[in-house]
């Protein structure tokens, strides 16, 4: 009796019966494996399916290595551009007052609901041939479809929102009091942003920035479209595993495939590396 | 060198918050704004500070025409009701910010600002905590630090908005007393926010009791409490 009493005092009034935590546990795990660590393995397998000196020779061909090339330069440009976009977005929605507010969050959000191959379609229709700037364009000998400037401006298009829509809810959440408390304590503008507001946002920045980042190496549908495919010139890597893959070279298109998984894979472990030497610093800002 | 406050209205779009509220109050005075919410004591306080912008109306301190200058210029250290402490600093930096931020020329040693902090925290009675961080202070710890800070740029007025509404009864009279012995050390000319009488007629030389954004009766406490002027200050003050 004093027993049965005892178990049930220490029961969680919000904890659920075991045969269902378990079923829900087993269920998610499943449900992660088959979705996504599953075709994340089989790409390495097929990568390695003929030897390391194969994938070696597959990702170290010159038009591999263009596409490397090619997808990091887009992202170094789109990237810095998106952050502080990202950032001067966030900062006017979540400290200040001007109409047309809802308008602005709304159109951040616009590159998340088009499709891709619609983006990319949008800057044909403007840079095109038949285009409005398009003969403008190629007068002034100026190339942005078929060219570095094209794969930019789709990846800018695309990876637009990341950094925005995962700072605007998080400076709306902190409000503005430390602002105000900084600038009644004689704080510049600049120096307001730096000391406090930086500080405060900089591991939700850090994880827009690495989405984004992610994101625009692994673009497909909007670059696709303004790219052109020439091989070793206007191949990112996602086309490039494409082009592999439709050619029957399979170990090539796993390869490169790989290595565009472990670029992503690379950016995870560094977040989860700096949360965790920065574990203290991030429970005394979340703990409030 | 008093402060005078003129004929100050506010309007949030077409809720007016502030309708033509007047009072003068002497250097080093202790002003309490006691009303209702919504009566406006937090819009012309944070107005005094430069958080909001009248629509009308001035302010004079210090032969200074203080509306036309921007918070960070003004000097004048405010208390929020909910601490708005630097998250990621440590007490020290909180306390240091005001400080730091200073141009090159008139910012003082980092020996000196660390002597600021540690007698500052011994104003404060929080001796020896500079290195804590604000979440791992209680309410009054923090509303403590938040004093601190305003405090160390040795401010030309000192705001305080509600600063112990979110603490409990006894932490609130403590943290009162000290309030009051700290500014009869520095002298700074302080106005404080609060819909508590109690607090209010106890901490200030003078009160404003204030209504719709407007003043009804303002002097000193015990006049105030022995002499409404009006209905509503009489039924504000029995309720």
């Amino acid at each position: 009796m004093s027993t049965q009493s005892q178990t049930r005092s220490d029961r969680n009034p919000t904890e659920d019966p075991l045969w269902l935590k378990l079923l829900l546990g087993i269920l998610a795990m499943l449900f992660i494996a088959i979705v996504l660590l599953l075709p994340l393995t089989l790409v390495f397998k097929e990568a390695f399916a003929q030897g390391v000196g194969a994938l070696w020779t597959a990702t170290t061909e010159p038009d591999a290595l263009a596409a490397v090339r090619l997808s990091l330069t887009a992202a170094a440009i789109a990237v810095p551009l998106n952050t502080l976009f990202g950032i001067a977005a966030a900062w006017s929605v979540a400290k200040f007052d001007f109409p047309g507010k809802t308008l602005l969050v709304t159109v951040i959000d616009l590159p998340f609901s088009v499709s891709p191959v619609v983006s990319g379609l949008i800057y044909v229709l403007v840079f095109g041939m038949q285009g409005w700037l398009g003969p403008w364009a190629s007068a002034h000998d100026i190339h942005i479809l078929f060219a570095l400037p094209g794969i930019v401006l789709a990846t800018i298009f695309v990876t637009f929102p990341f950094v925005a829509r995962e700072l605007i809810p998080l400076m709306t959440d902190q409000g503005r009091e430390e602002e105000e408390a900084a600038a009644t304590l004689g704080a510049s503008g600049l120096g307001t942003f730096l000391r406090v507001t930086l500080p405060n946002i900089k591991w939700g920045l850090l994880y827009g920035v690495l989405l984004c980042n992610a994101r625009a190496l692994g673009e497909f549908g909007a670059v696709s479209v303004v790219s052109g495919h020439i091989r070793g010139q206007t191949n990112t890597m996602p086309l490039h595993v494409e082009l592999l893959y439709n050619n029957y070279d399979y170990v090539g298109a796993f390869s490169v495939a790989a290595l565009l998984a472990m670029l992503a894979l690379v950016t995870l472990v560094l977040k989860s590396l700096l949360e965790w030497r920065y574990a203290d610093e991030l429970a005394a800002v979340h703990r409030h | 060198m008093f402060l005078t406050v003129d004929s100050v209205t506010k309007k949030f779009g077409r809720f007016p918050a502030l309708n033509g509220a007047s009072f003068v109050a002497p250097q080093g005075g202790f002003v309490s704004l006691l009303g209702p919410s919504g009566s406006g004591k937090t819009t012309l306080l944070r107005i005094l500070g430069g958080l909001e912008f009248a629509d009308s109306g001035s302010v004079r301190f210090a032969d200074l025409n203080w509306l036309d200058m921007p918070a960070r210029t003004r000097n004048a250290g405010f208390v929020f009701q909910h601490y708005a402490l630097f998250k990621h600093m440590t007490v020290a930096g909180n306390i240091a910010f005001g400080l730091k931020v200073r141009p090159r020329a008139s910012r003082p040693s980092r020996q000196e600002i660390a002597a600021r902090v540690k007698e500052l925290l011994a104003l404060v009675q929080l001796p020896g905590l500079e290195d804590r961080y604000p979440s791992q202070l209680s309410g009054g710890q923090r509303q403590r630090v938040a004093l601190a800070r305003a405090l160390a740029i040795e401010p030309r007025m000192l705001l305080l908005d509600e600063p112990f509404g979110a603490l409990d009864a006894k932490v609130r009279k403590e943290l009162r007393a000290d309030l009051r012995r700290i500014h009869d050390h520095a002298g700074v000319t302080t106005v404080f926010v609060t819909h508590d009488q109690e607090e209010a007629f106890a901490v200030a030389d003078l009160v404003a009791v204030m209504m719709d954004g407007r003043i009804e009766q303002y002097g000193a406490p015990s006049d105030v409490r022995r002499n409404p002027r009006t209905q509503f200050v009489s039924e504000f003050l029995a309720a």
